[in-house]
């Protein structure tokens, strides 16, 4: 039992980090808030450089076989930095559930996409609005046929105009026999099962990072605004909403840590049984309580300035609401939770069930 | 990280489990602050525990501990309350004052107060709060003179839980009467039979006198019951309320425990019981369990070298809260049984909810209010400006 994360994996985390301080700062943010698509190829390159698109495609398919929990750092970083590409959907969901596919058609896809950093999106009706379709170059589509891989020329892109002003929303559609099959009817359920499973686990560590942003925007501001000749932090009304906003984090954090230790590297083996389905629900909405206290408590730390454009907060604001709505939502997740609770052995001894051995595989290759 | 017990942790547990279920005490033992029988019948409970070497695993064991982890210690408490096994009567001893000794304490003290401690022999009380010292603890007024060999304790201490019944009492006294705020101030143990020592039992809202004043007068100890150096007492005492806030006084087992008994209580209740009962228990199941998954992300971290410093006031905003709302949403499901004492013949399965109610409200007050610790988050966690 070791609930600590390795220095590889912290050290992995950090690069990312790094990297998005340099890139994805908030003159970066706001430069692409004004254009049509707010995918920033170079940026894209950039992160992938580094190895992340494969992070958790198993190495037989080219990929780094590593699991949730060397991902999910990268995933908080990811949503700190309010990143507008989607690389915690297509690292964490997509290529996964490539690599969880029988069949040629989806392993030349994944292949290609490791090679050139083509972005393939998932339509889910438990995310029906697809971020940065126009930047992607394939579609994974599910039909009553099965689930097809659906080449972008071949597949309608209707814009839904949302809130964030540094993602675009679509829904798609294609003709039932475009592109090529890559799972049946029966896999198919399955593997969208797997790919909402692990959507929501990264979806609460952005959730995590961007309440994080929030606090740091909001401690950095009420250090410097000065009213009644000293700085708004200063009084305990201030200092108490940031308290609480952090208390929130601290409790939300370890939850999707533990979710995402139950993301195998071998996406196959991600365990199906009640009890890990809670701690994935768990995760999410306590990420998304904690994401939205803290973006509003950074709203109104600022006063009138959290209310204007100037100020990122509003970006987070949107991010947050975006993403505690996407992968079912807290309803669905609620009812999971009550599911777990009034069906399944709760107390002291089940807070780690030993999901590992029962599904024959190592939550994580590297351990510490 | 690797979330699995290991086959030695497994058996650990095991051999846990086999000792509570042979020696955990069929009935409920009356509560410790309710009267001398139920202080002492916890006492004996306290020498038992001893006696299996359970009494603290991760002490050492000259000291009547088996030197284990915190990994281990958390597997020990899940199963101590999962047996339903008592309360402990000498928390302030073990979780507060033990540690404390264990680091700043000479040899000496170790020897003479660990062990008695350990078995429950003496039983101890805190001496810090005065009438004028609350939150603003570095405004301790009561005295310690030195005479000698000696000191001569003085002052008036308040808000001294177990102090009704308890053996010893460690306090925070001024040792330089020149000295303001944090400077000056010492840890010093005291016998609470000494002479000069009156206590005066404190009704609490439960009625029972879970706390005491005490009045000291030219109390006379020997110079050897300070711990660490004069002048040091404010920086050891932080030391402990950070156990104290921390891991040791709130394990996660004791909430992991009172969201089961809740969701027990509400599929009992479930006729009588709506959508708002439901999300609530699961609230409070979820709490409980972030509570655990935290502690286990905290020992980890210790067990690796690390320090436990101003996050301990996050744990304690949490659980404090977290155990006030668990026992609202008890209430809410009993709905209008939630007033009746156990002993009302219409009472039903209402336990000790109400009990527990009373005492949970405490939790934002003591071992520093949570205003307190949301200052200390936000200026030594946050680096918000000091006010």
């Amino acid at each position: 039992m070791n609930f600590a994360f390795s220095e590889e994996q912290t050290m992995m985390a950090d690069v990312v980090r790094e990297l998005l301080a340099r890139e994805c700062g908030s003159a970066a943010l706001r430069g692409q808030m004004s254009t049509a698509c707010s995918f920033d190829r170079e940026r894209w390159r950039k992160l992938l450089e580094l190895g992340l698109s494969g992070v958790m495609v198993p190495e037989d398919a080219g990929g780094l076989g590593l699991g949730g929990a060397d991902f999910v750092q990268i995933a908080e970083a990811c949503g700190h930095a309010c990143l507008p590409e989607p690389l915690v959907d297509h690292a964490g969901v997509v290529l996964p559930l490539l690599a969880d596919c029988e069949g040629e058609a989806a392993r030349a896809a994944l292949t290609q996409s490791l090679e050139t950093g083509a972005v393939i999106a998932l339509a889910h009706s438990q995310t029906p609005w697809i971020v940065a379709a126009n930047a992607a170059s394939a579609f994974v589509l599910p039909g009553p046929d099965g689930l097809r891989l659906v080449p972008g020329e071949e597949v309608r892109r209707v814009q839904q105009p949302g809130i964030d002003p540094l993602r675009q929303l679509f829904t798609v559609s294609a003709e039932p026999a475009a592109g090529a099959e890559i799972a049946a009817p029966g896999a198919m359920a399955t593997l969208l099962a797997r790919a909402a499973e692990r959507g929501a686990v990264f979806a609460a560590a952005e959730l995590v990072g961007l309440a994080q942003a929030c606090v740091d925007l909001a401690v950095a501001y009420a250090g410097e605004r000065r009213q009644f000749g000293r700085p708004i932090g200063a009084n305990q009304a201030i200092k108490h909403h940031l308290a609480s906003a952090q208390v929130k984090i601290a409790f939300a954090r370890p939850v999707v840590h533990a979710a995402a230790a139950l993301v195998p590297s071998d996406p196959g083996a991600l365990p199906d049984d009640i009890e890990a389905r809670a701690r994935i629900s768990h995760a999410l909405l306590a990420a998304g309580e904690a994401a939205t206290l803290a973006a509003r408590t950074a709203l109104q730390v600022h006063g009138a300035m959290g209310y204007s454009w100037e100020v990122d907060v509003h970006l987070y604001l949107k991010r947050a609401l975006s993403l505690t709505q996407r992968w079912g939502g807290p309803e669905h997740h609620r009812q999971r939770i009550a599911e777990r609770i009034l069906s399944a052995p709760i107390g002291p001894d089940r807070l780690f069930p030993q999901v590992a051995e029962e599904t024959e595989t190592t939550p994580m290759k590297r351990t510490a | 990280m690797d979330l699995r017990y290991t086959d030695e942790q497994q058996a650990f547990r095991a051999e846990v489990r086999d000792w509570m279920a042979a020696n955990v005490p069929g009935e409920p033992l009356p509560s410790f602050d309710g009267g001398r029988a139920g202080f002492e019948a916890h006492r004996d409970w306290e020498a038992r525990l001893n006696a299996g070497r359970w009494g603290m695993v991760t002490w050492p064991e000259a000291y009547g501990g088996r030197g284990l982890d915190l990994i281990r210690w958390l597997i020990f408490e899940e199963e101590y309350y999962a047996a339903g096994a008592p309360l402990r009567v000498n928390q302030n001893g073990i979780f507060l004052l033990g540690p404390t000794l264990m680091e700043y304490g000479s040899e000496e003290q170790k020897a003479r107060f660990l062990p008695p401690m350990a078995t429950g022999e003496e039983i101890w009380a805190q001496a810090w709060s005065e009438p004028q010292a609350g939150s603003d603890l570095a405004a301790v007024r009561a005295k310690a003179v030195r005479d000698g060999d000696s000191y001569l304790l003085s002052g008036h201490k308040i808000w001294s839980s177990r102090a009704v019944m308890a053996d010893w009492a460690f306090g925070l006294f001024r040792t330089d009467p020149a000295s303001e705020r944090h400077k000056g101030l010492s840890l010093i143990l005291f016998p609470l039979d000494a002479e000069g020592v009156r206590r005066q039992a404190i009704a609490q809202i439960n009625g029972e006198t879970g706390f005491a004043e005490l009045f000291l007068d030219e109390v006379r100890v020997p110079a050897g019951n300070r711990v660490g150096a004069e002048g040091e007492g404010w920086r050891i005492c932080m030391a402990t309320a950070g156990f104290e806030r921390g891991l040791m006084l709130r394990s996660p087992a004791r909430f992991q425990m009172t969201a089961r008994r809740l969701v027990e209580l509400y599929e009992a209740n479930r006729e009588t019981c709506g959508p708002a009962q439901r999300d609530a228990v699961a609230e409070a199941w979820m709490a409980a369990e972030a509570y655990a998954l935290s502690v286990y992300a905290t020992a980890s971290r210790l067990i690796a070298g690390g320090r436990i410093g101003a996050e301990a006031s996050l744990n304690k905003i949490f659980w404090s809260e977290m155990d006030i709302k668990m026992h609202e949403t008890a209430l809410a499901i009993l709905g209008a049984r939630a007033e009746l004492l156990p002993i009302a013949s219409a009472a039903g399965d209402v336990g000790r909810w109400l009990d527990g109610y009373l005492f949970s409200l405490a939790g934002p007050v003591y071992a520093g209010t949570n205003e307190i610790q949301r200052n200390i988050i936000a200026e030594r966690l946050l680096g918000l400006p000091r006010g």
